[in-house]
């Protein structure tokens, strides 16, 4: 119910309901961003740049678009994917070219200091690679469930449920 | 509807991600509202997701948010809000001036061509009847010409060829006589033009005794282009002569300017 009201003050503009919202999921939507684009300076601009697209979009939010958080999910990994795609940040990566999500857990040093490595393993501990895959590609890379099959050469109608249980792995090991 | 079923089904899981049609969306949102486990569950389930991305998070700047304030406060006047109001309108509007000013411009043309036409025309139509009145006077003259043409060839003219005298050996004139209508025809192509002041008379001449009786003056003798003058002649003459006198001729001729004279034959 408070974060209903939230969210109708903020697509009516008012600054601080935005604030607030802001402090509820600008890790998130930097964690997000992050993982995608692999450069913790490039991804705190770019998180800065999609908060103030959030802000210019509040009017396109509605709840047949999921969840509040869903939607911006959404808008950050758009914003991050194009970073990727375009031809500066290329040029300036590297060797980084391993999956997102199983990238970041396997060579959670290259981020040292930068993001919390310790709570990332913990986090993700237990899960099978393919387990981090499918979040990668849905969570993470914005593939539907028939994107995802193919990718992972998986019949659809086994996504699903593997995604299911791949998140209470995650939950069993927040608790 | 079996609640723990739909649970299972993984649905709620697909929904976080945000991969549901926006049917399926309101489809979820309607059954959380429902039962309260839905509800629960969506919100555990988005919470693990919202835990797995903090903690790939980069620290954040401590100034994080105002920096944002500070730049939507620019935004503002570009928000959504201000924006679709003020995009279509000038397209429109220059669309309208566009086709209003080729609508102008188009015009003004067609007026322009009406007006060369109509210029055109009235010009035609000048020259039609500066060519209309050419041929009447052509047919006039042609009329005029057949007509003196016949005269001449009338089988009852006699010719007679009058020579240049003392004062102007290379003059010659010719007289075409018609004794049944009373009429002479003086072709006197063969003068020089009288100087300002004088003028040609013509004389029918009875030769013994010599009496000369004037039948006429050749006047306007210079505007005249064809030289064939028409002269009444009732008199039986036996000779024509043409001399040069003052203005408005003389009663009796100047023998001494007598330029052409010839004698009727037999």
């Amino acid at each position: 119910m408070q974060l209903d009201n939230l969210i109708i003050k903020f697509q009516q503009k008012d600054k601080a309901a935005f604030e607030t919202l802001y402090h509820m999921y600008a890790e998130n939507i930097c964690g997000v961003i992050n993982v995608i684009v692999k450069d913790t300076e490039r991804s705190q601009e770019l998180c800065h740049d999609v908060f103030v697209k959030i802000w210019e979009k509040s009017d396109q939010y509605d709840t047949s678009k999921g969840r509040f958080f869903t939607w911006i999910l959404n808008i950050a990994r758009n914003a991050a994917i194009d970073e990727v795609r375009s031809k500066s940040h290329k040029n300036q990566k590297k060797n980084l070219s391993v999956d997102s999500l199983v990238g970041i857990y396997e060579n959670s040093e290259d981020f040292n200091g930068k993001i919390d490595t310790i709570g990332l393993q913990s986090l993700l501990k237990g899960l099978k690679d393919k387990c981090l895959q499918l979040i990668d590609l849905l969570y993470f890379k914005g593939y539907t469930q028939k994107e995802a099959a193919k990718e992972l050469n998986s019949p659809v109608g086994t996504i699903k449920t593997r995604l299911r249980s791949c998140i209470s792995t995650l939950r069993k090991n927040m608790a | 509807m079996d609640v723990k079923e739909y649970i299972a089904s993984g649905i709620l899981e697909l929904y976080v991600a945000g991969v549901l049609s926006p049917e399926e969306n309101l489809e979820v949102q309607h059954f959380a509202l429902q039962y309260p486990e839905i509800q629960d569950e969506i919100e555990a389930i988005e919470k693990a997701v919202m835990e797995l991305t903090k903690t790939a998070s980069p620290k954040l700047p401590e100034n994080g948010f105002s920096k944002i304030k500070a730049e939507i406060e620019d935004v503002i006047p570009f928000t959504p809000e201000a924006a679709p109001k003020k995009g279509p309108t000038p397209w429109s509007s220059y669309l309208g001036w566009a086709a209003s000013i080729l609508l102008a411009v188009g015009l003004f043309w067609m007026y322009t061509e009406n007006s060369k036409l109509k210029s055109e025309i009235e010009l035609s139509n000048q020259e039609n009847q500066g060519l209309q009145e050419i041929l009447t006077n052509t047919q006039e003259e042609i009329t005029f010409k057949e007509n003196l043409l016949q005269q001449i060839r009338d089988k009852n003219v006699t010719v007679i060829a009058l020579g240049g005298q003392a004062v102007s050996p290379t003059s010659y004139a010719k007289a075409y006589w018609n004794k049944d209508e009373n009429k002479v025809i003086i072709d006197a192509q063969g003068l020089p033009e009288p100087p300002d002041g004088f003028t040609y008379q013509v004389w029918s001449l009875k030769l013994d005794p010599l009496t000369p009786t004037s039948i006429g003056l050749l006047s306007d003798f210079t505007s005249i282009d064809t030289k064939l003058f028409t002269l009444d002649n009732v008199n039986e003459s036996e000779a024509f002569g043409i001399t040069l006198e003052p203005e408005g001729g003389s009663e009796s001729p100047t023998l001494e300017q007598l330029y052409t004279l010839g004698a009727v034959g037999s």
